[in-house]
């Protein structure tokens, strides 16, 4: 259900900028459900981990207060083209994806 | 009346953290384990702050730089960048003063990385947006005030 999607890009800093876009609902659990009147469960993606070429590199982490379908941007200083980077993510109902990719 | 709504829910999520917490969802424990959960349950931001950095020396810095709208017509979505200039950032934080619970996100920088960071947030009212840097024993700090017309935090 959850789609993750990463984009690369160099920056002009001589590193590659990474951007990855994890559809997911980012409920707070404080939302009503207008049908029902019941509380919406609390439903967020808590941990991102980036790795590139197999070693993590940044690990963030996310609450309630991100919006739904995050978009984070992290900074890789030491990359090069033909590097995989890859991303883990974790929510908090124990849901997890992540994707791969390449830098061309 | 807003209040009461948060309250209870928060009360709400409250709970379902504590399931969580006694292991009942066992196979995510592994990564969750460094969540600063601290961090996102305190009620203001020098809670926040201290529950994730310790009692470190919190200084205004000028190497930050924050990219968000002036104004946010919409709470739900408010596109946050920071970036730093230092080059030991090992950590980067946005903390949101007046939402409910203040401390939106972190992310732990490590070697290979750069000082940039940047995602969406909800806001629920007016409030400054501060980002916090910790580099080299010291937390750094820049402030950013966003407007906002519609408050973005449910209830």
């Amino acid at each position: 259900m959850a789609a993750t999607k990463m984009k690369i890009k160099k920056d002009k800093s001589g590193g590659h900028v990474v951007m990855v876009l994890v559809k997911h609902p980012m409920e707070t659990g404080n939302r009503k459900d207008k049908k029902t009147g019941k509380k919406v469960p609390a439903h967020y993606v808590k941990t991102m981990v980036f790795t590139h070429n197999g070693a993590a590199v940044a690990q963030a982490s996310l609450g309630p207060a991100v919006s739904k379908n995050p978009l984070t941007q992290i900074l890789l200083t030491n990359s090069n083209s033909g590097d995989t980077v890859s991303v883990q993510w974790t929510d908090n109902q124990g849901e997890t994806g992540g994707t791969e990719a390449t830098i061309k | 009346m807003k209040r009461r709504v948060f309250l209870k829910g928060s009360f709400a999520a409250g709970t379902i953290a504590v399931a969580a917490a006694a292991g009942l969802l066992t196979p995510r424990r592994v990564l969750a384990a460094s969540w600063p959960e601290t961090a996102f349950d305190a009620k203001n931001e020098t809670d926040a702050v201290k529950a994730l950095f310790g009692d470190m020396p919190v200084v205004d810095s000028d190497a930050i730089s924050i990219k968000a709208p002036l104004q946010a017509e919409n709470g739900a979505v408010v596109p946050i960048k920071a970036w730093t200039s230092l080059s030991n950032a090992e950590a980067i934080a946005i903390v949101v003063e007046k939402n409910p619970a203040p401390w939106a996100t972190s992310v732990e920088v490590m070697p290979g990385a750069g000082g940039l960071y940047s995602t969406r947030i909800k806001m629920g009212q007016t409030s400054p947006v501060t980002c916090y840097v910790k580099a080299g024993g010291k937390i750094h700090k820049a402030a950013h005030v966003v407007k906002v017309t519609v408050g973005g935090c449910g209830g």
